[in-house]
């Protein structure tokens, strides 16, 4: 499709009305900006923003009420992640007596927040509900190393999720209710 | 040592020349810092920011409340760009042409500031002329040293050895030569009417009140300069030299540290500089009709009037500045071929018939 | 995975001479063979989810498995069917286009609802008409899988299984997204210590029974059973007794769900990760196929791929196991003269070879191993034939059980045989040439994958030896004395060929690669052949491989090439 280019006037074409309204434009914001407090740079550090409800910041591990980690190593966050951010060593065979009944947990729980993009990918496949993406936007390290967060670090960053799940402690609940099968 | 003492002291005016050269450069380097500074807050303001305003000097900063107000404002920012230009990696790419590499910065900033050799920036002080050089030939020497600042973008474009600085070269000669020609046909009618090419002589000239300013006599002829400098200098809306969105910077794309921060002063100063050409030429120099400051002062005058001239020359080369920053930000830059068609079939033919049209009045008021 | 391949034997089309049934499957006419062989290779009459696999329809089943005798109790495979009506004059009925009229098969008590028929264990009758993908069958499968799943505990996050779960798997296509039942589910126990390589979750189990099956029909070690009643339903080994045998591990490949799991790789890797890459177990003759499944280099397990010719499905434990030495921290990673002082290859294999090159006819032994590639050992033969030398492999016996695993524990003895390696009696040369090192007639030995000083060569007379040219994978008393050490790989971490002891030339294939500075033992040989005798057997494996199947009469009768072996390998006559 051809658009017809818009006759100009002899005016128009000598830049005088396009002058004008450059100048009206600029005059106005600079006084706005001088006068009537129209400036919108916020100044950061002093300044910070309230992030709203679902942004999307850095994701961190939580835990549930009875301070479990919830995530059971699945590795679908991993799969997921687009980047490959998320590095999981799973528990493997061994039995850790001092979970009770929590079958499974990671060993290690990787998220290299230098390559993390925070797609939100992660806590959306997440079977648990043990990832969220939280209000974090501003994270820094004085290395590539330090960028790469341990399962600690995540945990304790991502704190406590008061969720009605409670898997865990609902399991053993329902299981000693039943007399075939009482855990010790 | 000794003999140069000698020569000072034996010949007066070289001592005073010296020391007239010091003083221009004392204040011209300052001025250019302090223009990067007020492009900055300008736009910022224009476009609803702040602006710089973090820099603060250790002790002066504690000061109750200039402290703040100068860091607020950005004052000291020149200082931290200047030692920024200093200390960051100074770069040679390996593809590059070295010994052009090299002089092209130079090149690029020299002629700026030779140009300020013959503007009278004031009347008297004291026994002595302000003026650096009191050439009969002023303008044609202005004429001649402006074109030479091409060379050091042209330059900077080829020894870059690559694409986008050697499109910005090209740009940069094609535009410059183009404009050149509008603007020395726009002075014409001004030595016309003056009679004298002596820069001195046409202040002079403009002294006898607002009406004789050349601005209110030769409208035409200011209205060519002045967009002829703004292509000559670069600045927007004729920046398409090193216009960042397509040339990735132009010309200086491969400069970095020191060699990048001397382009950039060169276009400062360039601005400086057709500053106080269209002052001198058009907005009566050093000269103020109110006060009595345009009577033209001898040798003897006050000391304050000297200063005071010095100061008018200096608000009025400021006032062009803001409106070299201001169109800056005010225009979005011209296509190639507007910018050519601006330049060659409107501003020549204009600038040749404001010619004519002056002979003709000259000729018939010779006549009367 | 068992089931996955069970289809591929079953599509096969059926030999030409056999008596056909034709039967309609889903509006399709297909005639499949009236029998078919069974577990034991008997034949039986073809049951409806044989045909509807050979019609190309899948039925999904749990305890139906190929190679296990048929239960029938999980009734996944329901489907709806229909028979020729019969006239009282027993005479098909016709409508009236002429074709036979079909009776749908419909509960006897409640003619308007279908009555869907196990596919398992139904065979076919001649003009029989199947529909698998009919909306009663639909409708079966769903009712089904839902009552599978009400006590089921769905922790996919938690379950190995998860990625290859048959229970998944029907789930996505058969499941619904909701669970109508709102009662507690029962709780059943949870790792259970069966034996010392198996962990038993109750609660996953659809008591398909394949695990009964399988260790008492297959292993022939009866030793687990149902216990409890109704809901409480559990797998269980019998009192007293551990589920310990030699091929419990075969029970996790064939679990449909994440009941059985296996303690070595539990909760080590998910599947989705690892990549499977074809090969052969390497721990006895049998060379049972496997899959090698890895991820980012390092290997989290094997499982029987299968071979009707060799394995059927399965595997033994003790070779499943065997794989942990690959990743072992103390690999010979760097290669060494300790005469020059070299540490690159190119110089090490020059020196080497120029050593070789000076040194007399018969001065020079070979020790190799029979657990080396054909194509290493056919270039260990080549040098010796080339240098006079004597050479000779290693014999490993262990005791065979009559299954799967066999009393020679090295796989390749026929490869070295085959190659002129040993003889048939293998290692018979060796205190030959510890008799030839002692008198000095042997001064140059070249030992390939084993420790000779535990092998009729002890370290006195080794001490004789004046050039020592070693390669191996772990280290040894033999790699500490060697003046030439060249790090060798792992099989899985190269290509080759093993004959197993049926004669059967067998592929294995690459899944991780070598640790530090080791290289396939064919690559160098090749450039030591090539130095030494002149002759280039290159360039590249394959090159190399189908040189060999020319040279050796036995690959030559047989006629094989690289590309044409197949992953199943090809028989040869020895
Ligand atoms: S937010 Fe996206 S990129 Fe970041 S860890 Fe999660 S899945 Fe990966
Ligand atoms: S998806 Fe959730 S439960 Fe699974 S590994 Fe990631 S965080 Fe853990
Ligand atoms: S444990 Fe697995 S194989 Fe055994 S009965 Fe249960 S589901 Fe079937
Ligand atoms: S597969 Fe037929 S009943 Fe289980």
């Amino acid at each position: 499709m051809i658009i017809k280019r818009t006759e100009l006037s002899w005016l128009e074409r000598m830049y005088f009305p396009t002058l004008w309204s450059g100048l009206r434009v600029t005059a106005r914001h600079f006084y706005d900006t001088l006068f009537r407090g129209g400036r919108v740079t916020m100044e950061y550090p002093e300044q910070r923003w309230t992030v709203p409800e679902g942004y999307r910041g850095a994701p961190y591990l939580v835990k549930d009420a009875e301070d479990r980690t919830k995530c059971v190593s699945c590795q679908l966050c991993e799969f997921v992640c687009p980047p490959k951010a998320i590095k999981i060593t799973p528990p493997g065979p061994a039995v850790d007596p001092t979970t009770g009944n929590v079958e499974k947990r990671p060993r290690e729980f990787e998220i290299n927040m230098l390559r993390c993009i925070f797609c939100g990918f992660c806590q959306e496949v997440c079977p648990e509900e043990a990832i969220f993406l939280m209000k974090d936007y501003s994270l820094t390290g004085l290395s590539r190393k330090e960028m790469i967060y341990d399962k600690e670090k995540l945990l304790s960053l991502g704190g406590v999720h008061n969720d009605q799940i409670r898997k865990w402690k609902k399991k053993e609940a329902e299981a000693a209710s039943q007399e075939a099968f009482k855990p010790e | 040592m000794q003999a140069l003492l000698d020569i000072l002291t034996n010949h007066r005016e070289v001592a005073m020349s010296l020391a007239k050269i010091v003083a221009v450069l004392a204040v011209l380097l300052p001025m250019v810092a302090y223009s990067v500074l007020a492009e900055r807050k300008l736009s910022a303001l224009i476009q609803n920011r702040v602006g710089p305003n973090r820099v603060a000097l250790p002790l002066i900063g504690g000061i109750p409340i200039l402290g703040p107000f100068l860091t607020r404002l950005g004052f000291w920012q020149p200082l931290a760009d200047g030692l920024k230009s200093f200390l960051k990696e100074d770069f040679t790419p390996a593809h590059v042409r070295k010994a052009y590499f090299w002089l092209a910065p130079a090149l690029a900033l020299v002629p700026a500031f030779m140009t300020m050799a013959v503007i009278p920036f004031g009347s008297f002080l004291g026994r002595e002329r302000m003026v650096l050089a009191d050439l009969n030939v002023g303008i044609l020497y202005t004429f001649g040293i402006v074109s030479l600042g091409v060379y050091g973008i042209v330059l900077a474009g080829y020894a870059a050895n690559s694409k986008y600085p050697f499109l910005g070269g090209i740009r940069s000669s094609a535009q410059l030569i183009s404009y050149e020609i509008a603007m020395g046909m726009s002075v014409v009618p001004v030595f016309m009417l003056v009679g004298d090419l002596n820069l001195s002589k046409v202040i002079a000239y403009q002294s006898d009140g607002l009406t004789s300013w050349l601005v209110f006599k030769q409208p035409v002829a200011f209205v060519i300069f002045m967009v002829a400098a703004f292509a000559e200098t670069n600045r927007l809306p004729f920046d398409l030299p090193e216009s960042e969105t397509e040339l990735v910077g132009g010309y200086h794309t491969e400069y970095s540290s020191m060699k990048f921060a001397l382009f950039f002063m060169g276009e400062y100063s360039n601005m400086i500089a057709s500053s106080a050409m269209m002052v001198t030429l058009f907005l009566g120099g050093w000269t103020l009709p109110f006060f009595g400051l345009n009577a033209t002062p001898n040798e003897d005058g006050a000391i304050w009037m000297g200063l005071a001239h010095i100061g008018i020359f200096l608000a009025k080369v400021m006032c062009l500045l803001v409106v070299f920053i201001w169109v800056r930000w005010m225009l979005p830059r011209f296509r190639y071929d507007q910018l050519m068609d601006l330049g060659w079939r409107r501003f020549i033919p204009l600038g040749l018939a404001n010619i004519v049209v002056t002979a003709v009045i000259l000729f018939l008021q010779a006549k009367q | 995975m068992s089931t996955a391949t069970a289809a591929n034997t079953e599509t096969k089309p059926p030999a030409p001479a056999v008596e056909t049934v034709r039967v309609k499957v889903d509006g399709r006419v297909v005639d499949v063979p009236r029998t078919l062989p069974d577990w034991q290779g008997k034949p039986q009459p073809t049951t409806m989810l044989q045909a509807c696999a050979i019609a190309g329809a899948e039925v999904p089943h749990y305890c139906y498995h190929p190679k296990l005798p048929i239960a029938g109790n999980c009734r996944m495979c329901l489907v709806e069917f229909g028979t020729p009506m019969m006239g009282p004059d027993r005479k098909p009925v016709l409508s009236e286009d002429g074709s036979p009229k079909i009776a749908r098969s419909v509960l006897p008590y409640e003619p308007g609802t279908p009555r869907g028929a196990i596919a398992c264990a139904t065979p076919i009758s001649p003009g029989m008409e199947i529909y698998p993908s009919s909306p009663a069958t639909k409708q079966m499968r769903e009712a089904v899988l839902e009552s599978l799943l009400i006590n089921h505990p769905l922790d996919c996050p938690i379950c190995d299984q998860a990625g290859e779960c048959k229970l998944q798997e029907y789930s996505v296509e058969h499941g619904q997204a909701e669970s109508r039942f709102a009662e507690v589910k029962v709780h059943k126990p949870k790792q259970v210590d069966l034996g010392p390589r198996i962990m038993l979750d109750d609660e996953r189990c659809v008591l398909c029974t394949r695990c009964i099956r399988f260790s008492r029909d297959v292993a022939q070690d009866d030793a687990l059973g149902i216990v409890n009643r109704g809901s409480h339903n559990s797998i269980a080994a019998f009192p007293g007794r551990q589920f310990d045998n030699n091929y419990t591990l075969n029970t996790v490949d064939i679990c449909p769900v994440g009941a059985l799991t296996s303690k070595d790789f539990r909760f080590r890797m998910r599947v989705w990760f690892l990549k499977e890459t074809r090969s052969v177990c390497a721990s006895c003759a049998t060379g049972c196929n496997i899959l090698i499944s890895s991820r980012e280099e390092s290997v989290y397990r094997y499982e029987p791929r299968q071979n009707d010719a060799v394995n059927a499905c399965w595997m033994c434990d003790s070779g499943r196991l065997n794989y942990k030495w690959i990743g072992r921290e103390d690999r010979l990673l760097n290669v060494r003269s300790s005469r020059s002082g070299a540490r690159a290859w190119a110089a090490v294999v020059a020196e080497i070879a120029e050593t070789l090159r000076s040194a007399p006819q018969g001065s020079v032994a070979v020790i190799a191993s029979a657990r080396q590639s054909t194509e290493e050992l056919y270039l260990l033969k080549k040098l010796a034939a080339h240098l006079g030398a004597l050479t000779d492999s290693v014999e490993r016996l262990g005791e065979g059980d009559g299954f799967l695993v066999n009393a020679d524990r090295n796989p390749n003895t026929n490869g070295a045989r085959m190659t002129g390696i040993c003889f048939t009696e293998v290692g018979i040369q060796i205190p030959k040439i510890a008799q030839g090192i002692r008198s000095g007639r042997i001064h140059t030995l070249i030992v390939f994958g084993e420790d000779v000083t535990r092998h009729g060569i002890d370290s006195e007379t080794l001490s004789k030896v004046s050039t020592l040219i070693v390669s191996d994978i772990l280290p040894n008393e033999t790699t500490r004395r060697a003046h030439f050490l060249l790090p060798g790989c792992a099989y899985a971490e190269k290509r080759g060929t093993f004959v197993n002891a049926k004669g059967r030339l067998q592929r294995f294939l690459k899944a991780v690669e070598p640790r530090g500075e080791a290289r396939p033992e064919w690559e160098f040989l090749q450039e030591l052949v090539h130095q030494v005798t002149g002759e280039n057997l290159g360039p590249g494996f394959e090159a190399l491989f189908n040189r060999m199947a020319k040279d050796v009469p036995a690959l030559a009768s047989a006629g094989v090439e690289w590309g044409k072996v197949g992953d199943l390998g090809a028989p040869l006559t020895l």
